[in-house]
């Protein structure tokens, strides 16, 4: 397999006063990889990511997102990321398509590609009856899907997605997981944080953060075997039982 | 009792930490004051105005013809005495008052001159010297009417007297405006905003399901900003006296206690938008455009209520601070009892009373 | 007596266009001293039941009992012995953790010395931090606090709405935790929650869905009526495997579910399964029979009710 490397880090940290939040973490994503960052409540997953997108300056340390730099480019970086997150997904009070239009001129897409990427977006999630609707009448579980499909729109090269399936139900959270490997298979990155164990199990490879720096990576076999483990919630628990800090 | 103690406590609290808020609330009055001194001059029309004829002859008879004419000006009474004078203008209803000096057209035939004198009330200064002028131009009109047929030019000296202000303070209008906007704005916006951020935060829910009776609540939100508001009357009152050299003619206890009406019925008022909002911003948003905009607007304070069509006359009649803006200029500004302002202070109790009954019966024990 | 009794509880919403059930004649009760878990996804009901049992919302039809006491006429009765903590955390954020939990002890008439015995255990880990302001916390310890709160007055029954959403698995395990210990004080506990593997900590459950109750009983008993053998397959390549084993004829059901895919079958064709996957170029394939989970049953009894808004597939 041939490893592009889209995402690299280098000792990048963000310190708040005397606080430091992330602490020189480095680490590489790989193209068409499921990556799963995790971490406890506090443990800097947060403001990582928000450096990783572009929103929040390092205080030290390097990144560079599909190859763009995270201090100087972070207009390319942004035009060539995708991102989904729990709290802010769509416009609720925008329609289906109202939203896909908004969404793919954001990102640049001309009228003829929002139209029929559109369509085949539409037409791929069985939503044709639903497309005039307001986002807000949808099911939880629908609005992620849809929220996913539209953050991928544009193909984009990383998709970061923010806790994209808490509070769904069950078959629909496997459903979500069957569009973040088709997404993957077609060679989009997908950089997720959940607090769902079981879908760490689905990530190619799994980081986790405790207070600020990365206490481990490798596949999910990977920890099992060297936290001789039976699950991912049990690596979880063994590494984030020991973190100093819950803010 | 505890409760209540504890509850007012911790809304202190949020106050004081938002301290942003605090210092905006604290600091608006002061700003306005300063800012609305400088207040923009309007148009008037068909102000009412008392003359007082002591010549009673043609040329008088000719001027005062033309007055009744002008679109600007309705002659509402004609005085007899000089006496009279003061009793019109604290009638409430009089703007301008011209007396013309006896002999008028005596004096103009043979000595080429004679006098008009023009009193106004200049609580509003801007609406006075905007009467002066309209009045100064008409006399003007008549005078160069003789003079196209006279060779001797004929001189009409008017004299200006303005009343209860003499320099034309723009102080005389703001403060009492700025006290009726600043206590709507805390007492009523802030106070719905405060019960409304309990209900979008979730912690309402956890007031209803606990024995703190809901009148408690509401009674705790309150006290605070009934509080900041009496800060900030005492310093606009300060400022206008000490800074603004505006002093207070009238009582003060009575000027304090209409203020207490008024800022109960701002806070009622209040209350009785947290009922009907779930948001912040909903909350906001009705304040500003229900509340302020009408205060700005319709109270008389910005545009003269005189001037505005019946509809926006007939309108004003029920915001609130229309009534309290005229019992403070009559209170601060010419020293008049409660004799003269008793009906103020019973419309403000009744539109407490109102908007109270209507907020207990809408407020709810769920959610 | 029962903690809790509904019966027929039907609540609707309007709204311009439509009419949401959001709770489908539900009926079901609590025992004293138990924790009872209503399980299920966002949107299936659960917080109109809670604002229903805790007197904040009125059902349209059907009625409902805490501690004998009628939600609808003895809604003050109620509201003094019970414990609620709504879905968000529903705390000051401009507070400081003592803060908050002096002013809820004070509106519950009591003081944090009185029933400090009750959340000390809670509290202690929150002490280090007594001055920082709610807002500061993190979910765990914001959790902490709320549930802190919701107990300083010491009800006789707890309702928790959704108490671990967005809460890391280690906050979580240590709330389940606190909540075990509570019981052991005789404390009826209510919770929901949407987590699947937190049904197993219950003592009975009941898994709801769009309004509906689709199963109540022990967990250990819903599991027992799966009545279907589970297998968890295993291989090099999951997403091709899932997609391998929906596409094999005498598929039942086939879901990803952590490191393996979860499957029924029609009949007994393992042998025939692993062939079939064989000539497929799966390596190091393993299928193995499994005791199925909380979160399987759900899927099944989803399936078993199907519902408009939840179609098969992409």
């Amino acid at each position: 397999m041939n490893k592009e490397i889209v995402i690299k880090t280098d000792k990048l940290t963000k310190r708040f006063g005397d606080f430091i939040a992330v602490n020189e973490i480095s680490f590489e994503v790989y193209k068409g990889e499921i990556f799963g960052f995790l971490g406890a409540n506090g443990a800097g997953k947060t403001t990582a990511m928000k450096m990783l997108i572009g929103i929040s300056k390092p205080s030290s340390g390097n990144a560079a997102i599909a190859g763009y730099d995270v201090y100087k480019q972070t207009e390319l970086i942004k035009r060539n990321i995708g991102y989904m997150s729990q709290k802010f997904s769509l416009y609720e009070d925008l329609t289906i398509k109202e939203n896909i239009q908004l969404f793919g001129g954001i990102y640049g897409l001309s009228d003829d590609q929002i139209k029929t990427k559109g369509e085949s977006l539409i037409e791929k999630l069985g939503l044709q009856d639903e497309a005039d609707k307001l986002v807000v009448s949808l099911p939880l579980g629908w609005k992620q899907k849809l929220a996913f499909s539209i953050a991928i729109l544009h193909q984009p090269k990383i998709v970061f997605l923010d806790e994209p399936t808490g509070g769904v139900d069950p078959i629909t959270r496997r459903q979500f997981w069957d569009m973040i490997y088709e997404a993957a298979d077609n060679g989009i990155t997908v950089f997720v944080t959940t607090h769902y164990m079981d879908e760490a199990e689905y990530c190619h490879r799994v980081s986790i953060m405790v207070d600020g720096v990365i206490q481990a990576l490798d596949s999910p076999e990977g920890l099992k075997m060297r936290y001789n483990a039976q699950s991912m919630e049990e690596v979880f628990l063994m590494l984030a039982r020991g973190a100093k800090r819950s803010d | 009792m505890k409760q209540l103690l504890i509850f007012i406590r911790k809304e202190f609290r949020h106050i004081l930490r938002d301290y942003r808020s605090m210092l905006v609330l604290l600091g608006l009055p002061i700003v306005q004051l300063l800012i609305f001194g400088f207040a923009i001059t309007n148009e008037t029309r068909n102000s009412s105005i008392a003359i007082l004829d002591n010549a009673k002859d043609e040329t008088t008879q000719k001027i005062i013809t033309k007055f009744e004419n002008s679109r600007y000006f309705d002659i509402d009474r004609t005085l007899t005495t000089n006496e009279q004078i003061e009793a019109a203008f604290k009638s409430g209803k009089i703007k301008l008052a011209i007396v013309f000096q006896s002999n008028f057209q005596n004096e103009l035939a043979h000595a080429n001159k004679a006098q008009i004198q023009l009193i106004a009330d200049a609580t509003d200064p801007n609406q006075a010297t905007t009467l002066v002028n309209y009045a100064s131009s008409i006399i003007m009109d008549y005078q160069n009417e003789l003079n196209e047929t006279n060779k001797l030019p004929y001189t009409i000296k008017t004299e200006t007297r303005m009343l209860y202000n003499p320099q034309l303070k723009g102080a005389y209008t703001s403060v009492p405006g700025v006290m009726g906007m600043i206590l709507l704005l805390i007492s009523a916006m802030m106070t719905s905003i405060a019960i409304v951020k309990e209900k979008e935060l979730g912690t309402m829910e956890i007031l209803l399901v606990s024995p703190m009776k809901p009148w408690l609540v509401i009674l705790s939100k309150a006290i605070p900003y009934f509080i900041i508001s009496l800060i900030n009357v005492a310093t606009i009152l300060i400022l206008s006296v000490f800074i603004l050299g505006l002093p207070i003619q009238g009582s003060l206890t009575l000027l304090i206690l209409a203020t207490v009406i008024y800022i109960f019925c701002a806070l009622s008022l209040g209350l009785l938008i947290s009922t009907i909002t779930e948001t912040q911003q909903e909350a906001m948003l009705i304040s500003l455009l229900g509340l302020m905009m009408p205060v700005v607007m319709l109270s008389g304070y910005a545009f003269p209520i005189a001037n505005m069509p019946f509809v926006l006359q007939a309108l004003s009649n029920v915001v609130p601070a229309k009534w309290y803006i005229v019992i403070v200029k009559g209170i601060m500004i010419k020293g008049i009892g409660i004799s003269q302002i008793w009906k103020e202070l019973l419309i403000l109790l009744v539109m407490t009373v109102l908007f109270l009954t209507i907020s207990i019966k809408r407020f709810k024990i769920r959610l | 007596m029962k903690a809790v009794e509904l019966k027929n509880i039907i609540k609707t919403y309007s709204t311009k266009k439509e009419t949401i059930t959001a709770v489908d004649d539900v009926s079901f009760s609590v025992e004293e001293g138990e924790i009872f878990g209503l399980i299920g996804p966002d949107g299936a009901g659960k917080t109109s039941i809670f604002r229903i049992l805790t007197t904040l919302l009125l059902a349209d039809k059907g009625n409902a009992k805490v501690l004998g006491n009628d939600v609808v006429k003895e809604w003050k009765t109620i509201r003094d012995i019970i414990g609620y903590m709504p879905g968000r955390f529903s705390l000051y954020q401009d507070l400081t953790v003592e803060e908050n939990l002096d002013f809820f002890a004070t509106i519950f008439n009591t003081t944090v010395q009185e029933n400090y015995d009750l959340v000390a255990d809670i509290y202690k880990q929150l002490e280090p931090f007594k001055t920082r302001r709610a807002g500061k916390l993190s979910g765990g310890m914001k959790q902490k606090l709320a549930l802190s709160c919701a107990l300083i007055h010491k009800p006789k029954i707890l309702f928790l709405d959704e108490p671990t959403t967005g809460v890391d698995p280690v906050s979580r395990k240590e709330f389940w935790e606190m909540l075990k210990r509570l019981k052991k004080q005789g404390i009826t506990i209510l919770v929901s929650t949407p987590y699947m593997d937190e049904a197993k900590l219950c003592d009975r459950i009941a898994l709801i869905q769009k309004g509906k109750i689709l199963s109540i009983n022990t967990p250990v008993e819903i599991v027992k009526q799966f009545g279907q053998n589970l297998y968890a397959a295993h291989s090099e390549n999951m997403f091709k495997l899932l997609n391998d084993l929906r596409a094999f004829p005498k598929t039942k059901s086939c879901f990803a579910f952590g490191e393996n895919h979860h499957l029924t079958l029609d009949g007994e064709n393992i042998e025939e399964l692993k062939n079939y996957l064989a000539e497929r170029g799966h390596k190091q394939l393993t299928i193995r029979e499994i005791k199925p989970e909380i979160e399987d049953c759900f899927m099944q009894l989803m399936k078993a009710h199907p519902n408009p808004s939840q179609r098969e597939g992409l």
